[in-house]
């Protein structure tokens, strides 16, 4: 973004918090699932009952060390865990564990780095570290009830939190990271990474540094469920800093809450106060020694990632940098392109009805690849109609959302709609001696060399077909009946 | 020594509820551990790591498998207020 002279500088940090791909929970057995009836998925580890003792998850440290080893971090030989005291009723404990950094306590990575484009320029943005932590369980404040409701369930899910430094120089390049950093866990398989379902978390740190280089206050903006609302709530921030400092209004430390129906953000009405979590080694989880060995076994385990898999595609199918981008968007997509190919195999057609006709029917029902009833072998079955004439191209892109829409193959949306394209030269032949008979001056201009006129009447006989002729053999079927 | 402005702090973060009489009690002996404590400053220690834990263990690690949980009745048996499968908590007006 452009800044205008003598306007301030904005300068965003993100705290990401990642839900991790486990079974089970951090600390203890209970099934870590989305939904269940409340407090089914509970113990005596993640209720905080007195003795019960937490064991650490291995997979979720695998998954953190697979994260720490994608962006490039520094992971640390020895980290440990570490108690935040605070009370809320949704922590059970009263404390929850987490890794916090101080001397000699490093988190399980620090250091590190992720790439985004950015006005069209590749920029790196710097990663301040990688910890693993518990969530907390869940609050419900029912209408009209007396008490708030609690549900914890969620009390102990995995949780990984990346921190970033204050990198990010506009609302539009948190959002570009943020969609890089989904991108990378998703291909990584660390994390579903669904801000809306609450699996991705993000809290922004904002503030404007002026011409004098010297930096202002900063906010902390929470409670933004999409990567959309983390924009929107940031250049609604900016805009608000910026017009305390045109007015020479001081702007307050303070923790900010997005409103998602009113866009804006509001401040919290409770006294803010320096926290103070107390935090010490969790003296029930023995240190974490991470050897050469075990990265190891990460590192060969590591799914391939977002770059290499778009390099690969450019590659292996001759695809443009662009259309490989796109394709590279999820790993669903890149899942379904490759497969689509192996049925397939002309993959600059494959390629352009995934990045166009089906990326705009998902673009226009907000839903991703793996979430609608298409399947590789069915894209792969309507482009062989196209490829042998059976169908138009433009036909094919009706029978595209159809067959999304009702669950059916191509054919037989075909049969089910009599579109089957004319291929009869018989038959084909009539309808244009109709057109013909229908229309003798354009025929006449036709004799005449004017060949806008041959596209008038082809156009009559496909409005006649319905669509539904080829339009090759119309032309040719034209040319020579009118003998031009 | 330690104020009785900093044993109020801590009782505030602990929830605690102190009289005065307990507040002045508190302080002194506080106070006390606190000055034991410093006796350690006095030692060449700079070189020392800090101890987190005494057992010389590392990466006591579980494998990534569910085990059942409790029957959700047992669990909310305990809780002084429960409703529909949730335990009652008082009001929480902060949005959190
Ligand atoms: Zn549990």
């Amino acid at each position: 973004m452009a800044t205008p002279a003598g306007a301030p500088r904005t300068v965003v940090g993100l705290e990401i918090h990642v839900q991790l791909l486990t079974a089970s929970k951090m600390f203890c057995g209970c099934a870590v699932s989305f939904g269940a009836p409340p407090n089914t998925l509970v113990c005596p580890v993640c209720l905080g009952l007195p003795g019960a003792l937490p064991v650490l998850n291995r997979r979720a440290v695998d998954l953190g060390l697979r994260t720490a080893l994608a962006l490039g971090c520094r992971i640390h030989p020895r980290s440990q865990f570490h108690r935040k005291n605070y009370f809320y009723p949704d922590l059970p404990k009263n404390y929850q564990i987490s890794q916090y950094e101080y001397a000699g306590h490093p988190p399980l990575a620090t250091g590190g780095a992720l790439e985004i484009v950015t006005e069209g320029a590749r920029r790196l943005v710097r990663i301040r570290r990688v910890h693993l932590e518990e969530d907390t369980g869940r609050l419900v404040h029912a209408e009209g009830a007396s008490g708030s409701l609690v549900d914890f369930n969620r009390s102990g899910v995995p949780l990984m939190e990346i921190v970033t430094e204050p990198d990010l120089r506009s609302p539009a390049e948190a959002r570009e990271f943020l969609t890089a950093l989904r991108r990378l866990l998703q291909f990584a398989e660390v994390s579903s990474g669904r801000m809306e379902e609450g699996t991705l978390r993000c809290d922004a740190n904002v503030s404007l540094v002026g011409d004098d280089g010297v930096p202002g206050i900063r906010t902390e903006v929470k409670n933004m469920n999409s990567i959309r609302a983390v924009e929107r709530a940031l250049a609604y921030e900016v805009a608000r800093q910026a017009e305390a400092r045109r007015r020479g209004e001081a702007v307050v430390q303070e923790t900010r809450h997005w409103d998602e129906r009113r866009g804006v953000t509001f401040g919290s009405r409770s006294k803010e106060e320096a926290q103070d979590y107390r935090y010490f080694p969790e003296p029930d989880l023995v240190p974490l020694e991470v050897d050469e060995a075990w990265l190891e076994r990460v590192r060969a385990s590591l799914p391939e990632l977002p770059a290499a898999r778009r390099d690969r595609l450019m590659a292996a199918f001759g695809l443009g940098g662009a259309d490989a981008d796109r394709l590279t968007a999820s790993p669903a997509m890149a899942r379904f392109f490759e497969e689509t190919v192996a049925a397939f195999p002309d993959a600059r057609v494959v390629a352009n009805w995934l990045v166009g006709e089906v990326a705009a029917y998902l673009n226009e029902h907000g839903t991703e690849i793996d979430a609608i009833t298409l399947t590789p072998r069915r894209l792969a079955d309507l482009l062989r109609l196209i490829e042998d004439g059976t169908l138009s191209g433009r036909l094919a892109k009706e029978i595209l959302v159809a067959m999304i829409k009702d669950d059916l193959d191509a054919v037989a949306v075909v049969e089910a709609r009599g579109l089957r394209q004319i291929s009869d030269e018989a038959a084909l032949g009539r309808i244009v001696e109709e057109v013909l008979a229908a229309h003798p001056g354009p025929v006449a201009d036709v004799r005449a060399g004017k060949d806008r006129a041959l596209g008038f009447l082809v156009g009559q006989v496909m409005k006649a077909t319905g669509g539904r002729a080829n339009p090759e053999a119309v032309n040719r079927l034209l040319r020579e009946r009118v003998g031009s | 020594m330690i104020d009785r402005d900093t044993v109020e702090h801590v009782a505030r973060l602990a929830r605690l509820a102190l009289t005065e009489e307990e507040r002045e009690r508190f302080a002194e002996q506080l106070g006390r551990i606190l000055e034991y404590a410093d006796r350690l400053s006095a030692l060449p220690l700079d070189d020392v790591p800090p101890t987190s834990h005494a057992l010389p263990m590392t990466n006591v690690l579980r494998d990534d498998a569910v085990a059942p949980s409790l029957p959700r009745d047992e669990v909310l048996a305990q809780a002084p207020a429960r409703r529909d499968g949730f335990f009652v908590v008082p009001r929480v007006f902060d949005e959190g």
